[in-house]
């Protein structure tokens, strides 16, 4: 398989996120976004781990090209806590103003 | 065209199929649920490209933990396809014209390199349990014990917010 | 004895306190002019210009014996390798000039403390301090050693001038006059300035020394010698009121009469005519400026003298008659007759002075009337101030035997060994100079009184203070002449003599036989031109209106009213023009407008702080397409 091929689909999904950020204003949504951009990202690298496999260099090494595939798994570590602290704060959010829209969320231009 | 190519298409179509329905389906519930297909579409890739151990995280910290936690929000604050906010029709279309354009962009970029470079399907055990192990528990130990900190730290961090906001409620 | 001759030896340590000693009644009078009385802050003003004069006389008498000196007393101007000092250059040009101008100046001090007595307190030491602010001017301009120093005493002057025809400054016409005066001056100045400039370029110093050394001269094409002279000319021609510049001193007499003596008639007036004998080294290699010189002194000699036959302001036909008499000077400068032109302004000092004063002891007589109309018959109530105009007129006329006879002989003499056709037109205006002359006398001191009664209850004769310095003037009017008596009529030119190593005398040889017939047909022509003048106004009537050419010269040519269309009037256009339309278009517009541009974007670029998150990643997307486009494609 070409790589190419991969991030081309990381590169959609990527931007499917972006998009879904773009164009909804529920906050749940937003960050779900967030959560598939990471994914694409993480599959990315999934994907270059294997290529550098496939290059061959320096086979002798026993943890060889293998990097990658823990940096995905810090991602994932990292996503967890997000998800906590950012679920946390949308709930704060909703009980405070009773609604997911950011939107209301305008304090910035004052 | 051999069975992996066909494999590979089939995910990503799913995939992609299932995170354009996840930012276009007006009900929360149904988003959530269109983002577990992509994650394990994902998750098919992993096991596609021999990334046994990311493919089951995958699922059982994405698919499982993570997107259980955010249906439990939205059913929680009873979202559904009624209370949901909509952007105005101009602002979307603005969003997907400069969505659409950079990946137009970017893939186009990507498109002009001219080097092949080929992905090891199916084989090689760089994503097997005990190779990434060895190598988390021996080169990224301490990463690893800080991420636990961090875990800790947000951890706190969910119930202080959560408790905040009673007191300022009241 | 013993001590004098010491003090004559070292009178070159003390040069220094010729121009200051002005400089401290100046500040003595301008800045005590609240606290001093009349008389105390009379007695400081003439006191520090006798005090100037007597150092002059003691340093005219060591010129004399042959020892002159620069001296330098720090840098004026110092830049890596060019230096502009401030130096005082003592010889025989300037020793002369400092003698007329302390010496005259004395005399007309001692006079205004008596003509401007009724002005009050604060004014009459104001106005003192004004003259000895003048004094140490013109004192710096003919002492100082280099072109920049002298510029400095040129402004200064002209500064002074301006102070002083403005003087009685409440009176708007007065005011105007003295913006006039300034303006044309400056007009002058520019071109003095610029000649300083293209020297400093062509040369690097200003130094007389160096600047007149053969070597300098060397450096100089004939274009930059053409140049710088014609520029100086420039400057002489706003200072000393010569074609096109002199319409400002005729309405300078807006001035008290004390002034126009000293500054329009003796000294300002004849800085223009030190500045080029000062030169004549360099003006002497350039034939083209000398022939522009020789003509625009011709014609302004001619065109002033035609004017002032029909002026009926006594201080206006004096003031006209200056411009012409400084006519003759440029004339004789631009024949390279250098020093007959010095000669004219040492006796022009005199009898010009003499007349101006006399007026002014005229007018205070009349209780501030100047129309000679109004006069007539003062003779009979002044006598001293008739008599010393008289002799100011005899001699301005050239009647053998008074000052101005040897110094316009010498002039036209020049003119003659020149050109006969030129000798021809300044006999004319000498005439014509005869005549406006006798005429003022034969209207204002002989006939009858034309006056209202109340006016010739009040005539009187003049106080002392005032009738001093007349006699004195007049005297010098009479001898003054004697100073330069032409070997024909057996003298020895004594001044050519004494100026010979600064000024080169003219080199016309004329036979003796031609220079008597000259002087005898200038002498009868003077004559018949006064007998003329006697037939014509013995018995003078008050005229209507004068018609045909007449009323063209009692309009002085309509020049001031050329001058408004062709100069002034388009000048207003186009600074109305630039008010309205450049002004407050164009500048204020731009100024405006990217204030106005400011607010409005700032207004629009205003609603991109939405403040929503959507929004801003919006943005940051599409910045971040733009980032990666150029990145990848560009």
């Amino acid at each position: 398989m070409d790589i190419k091929a991969y991030i081309i689909l990381s590169l959609a999904l990527f931007t499917i996120g972006i998009v879904g950020v773009l164009v909804r204003r529920n906050a749940i949504i937003i960050f779900m976004c967030v959560e598939l951009m990471l994914n694409a990202v993480n599959l990315l690298l999934v994907a270059f781990s294997k290529m550098h496999a496939m290059s061959g260099v320096a086979k002798a090494s026993p943890y060889f090209a293998s990097d990658a595939q823990v940096f995905v798994f810090f991602i994932m570590v990292v996503a967890a806590a997000e998800v906590s602290v950012g679920l946390a704060i949308i709930v704060m959010m909703y009980r405070n103003v009773h609604t997911v829209d950011v939107n209301f969320l305008n304090r910035l231009k004052n | 065209m051999n069975l992996t190519t066909l494999v590979f298409i089939l995910l990503s179509v799913m995939a992609i199929g299932s995170a354009i329905m996840m930012i276009s389906s007006k009900s929360p519930v149904h988003s959530v649920l269109w983002l577990i297909v992509v994650f394990f579409a994902i998750s098919g890739h992993y096991i596609l490209l021999n990334a046994q151990f990311l493919a089951i995280v995958n699922i059982i910290v994405y698919a499982g933990a993570i997107m259980v936690l955010f249906l439990f929000v939205v059913m929680l604050m009873n979202l559904n396809a009624e209370t949901e906010p909509v952007k105005n029709y101009r602002l979307q279309l603005v969003g997907v014209i400069t969505g659409g354009a950079l990946l137009l962009v970017l893939v186009s970029a990507v498109m002009k390199i001219d080097v092949e470079q080929l992905v090891e399907m199916k084989v090689g055990d760089q994503g097997l349990i005990k190779v990434l192990g060895m190598n988390l528990f021996k080169n990224y130990v301490l990463p690893f014990e800080i991420s636990s900190v961090l875990f800790l730290s947000a951890m706190i961090g969910a119930v202080v917010i959560g408790k905040k906001g009673e007191t300022a409620n009241q | 004895m013993n001590s004098f001759s010491l003090l004559m030896n070292n009178i070159f340590k003390l040069v220094w306190l010729i121009p200051v000693l002005p400089l401290i009644g100046f500040l003595i009078n301008g800045l005590g002019r609240k606290s001093l009385s009349k008389s105390l802050s009379g007695i400081i003003g003439s006191g520090v210009i006798l005090g100037s004069f007597v150092l002059s006389l003691l340093v005219f008498f060591q010129v004399k014996n042959g020892n002159t000196a620069t001296i330098h007393f720090f840098d004026f101007i110092r830049l890596e390798n060019f230096k502009i000092g401030f130096d005082y250059k003592i010889d025989q040009l300037s020793s002369l000039f400092l003698l007329i101008i302390t010496g005259v100046g004395f005399l007309i001090h001692v006079y205004s403390t008596s003509y401007m007595h009724d002005e009050e307190n604060m004014n009459f030491a104001k106005y003192f301090s004004y003259l000895n602010l003048f004094v140490f001017s013109m004192l710096l301009l003919v002492m100082g050693g280099n072109f920049v120093i002298m510029f400095i005493g040129w402004e200064g002057v002209g500064l002074c001038s301006y102070l002083l025809i403005g003087y009685w400054f409440r009176n708007t016409d007065y005011t105007d006059a003295a913006k006039k005066a300034f303006i044309m001056n400056r007009i002058g100045d520019l071109g003095f300035l610029l000649a300083l400039f293209w020297l400093i370029t062509k040369i690097g110093s200003v130094q007389y020394d160096v600047v007149f050394s053969a070597a300098s001269l060397a450096k100089l094409s004939a274009t930059d010698i053409t140049g710088i002279t014609m520029l100086l000319f420039v400057g002489a021609t706003g200072k000393s009121a010569q074609i096109p510049l002199y319409t400002w001193l005729p309405d300078a007499m807006a001035g008290p009469t004390p002034v126009s003596a000293l500054i329009h008639a003796a000294t300002m007036v004849t800085a223009g005519i030190y500045m080029i004998a000062r030169s004549n080294a360099l003006f002497s290699l350039a034939h083209q400026t000398q022939t522009v010189i020789t003509i625009v002194g011709l014609a302004t000699a001619l065109l002033a003298a035609s004017i002032a036959i029909k002026q009926n302001d006594i201080k206006k036909v004096l003031a006209y008659s200056t411009v012409s008499q400084l006519g003759f000077m440029f004339l004789a400068l631009g024949t390279g007759n250098y020093v007959a032109a010095v000669f004219h302004v040492l006796t022009h000092a005199f009898f010009k002075a003499l007349m101006f004063l006399g007026s002014g002891s005229v007018i205070h007589a009349m209780g501030g009337e100047q129309d000679i109309r109004k006069m007539g018959g003062l003779h009979k109530h002044m006598k001293i101030t008739s008599v010393t105009f008289l002799i100011g007129c005899l001699a301005i006329a050239g009647i053998p035997g008074f000052s101005g006879f040897f110094s316009k002989d010498e002039i036209l003499a020049g003119t003659f060994a020149h050109s006969p056709v030129l000798y021809g037109i300044a006999l004319f205006a000498a005439l014509l100079t005869a005549f406006y002359m006798f005429r003022l006398y034969i209207v204002t001191f002989t006939g009858t009184f034309r006056g209202t009664h109340d006016q010739e209850h009040h005539l009187h004769e003049s106080p002392a203070a005032m009738t001093f310095p007349l006699i004195v003037l007049a005297i010098l009017s009479i001898i003054g002449g004697y100073v330069g008596v032409p070997e024909v009529l057996g003298g020895h030119h004594e001044l050519a003599s004494y100026l010979s190593p600064v000024v080169k005398s003219a080199e016309h040889h004329l036979d003796h036989n031609t220079e008597y017939m000259l002087m005898g047909l200038s002498t009868i022509l003077v004559v018949i031109s006064i007998s003329f003048a006697w037939m014509k106004f013995k018995n003078y009537k008050v005229e209507g209106e004068a018609n045909g050419f007449g009323k063209v010269l009692e309009n002085k040519w309509y020049v001031d009213e050329l001058y408004q269309t062709a100069i002034v009037n388009p000048l207003k256009s186009i600074s109305a023009f630039f008010n309205n339309i450049i002004e407050s278009k164009v500048i204020d517009g731009a100024v405006n407008g990217v204030g106005k541009a400011v607010n409005y974007s700032s207004r629009q670029l205003r609603w991109l702080q939405s403040g929503q998150v959507g929004a801003y990643v919006l943005l940051m997307v599409i910045g971040m397409l733009i980032l990666f486009f150029i990145q990848l494609f560009l």
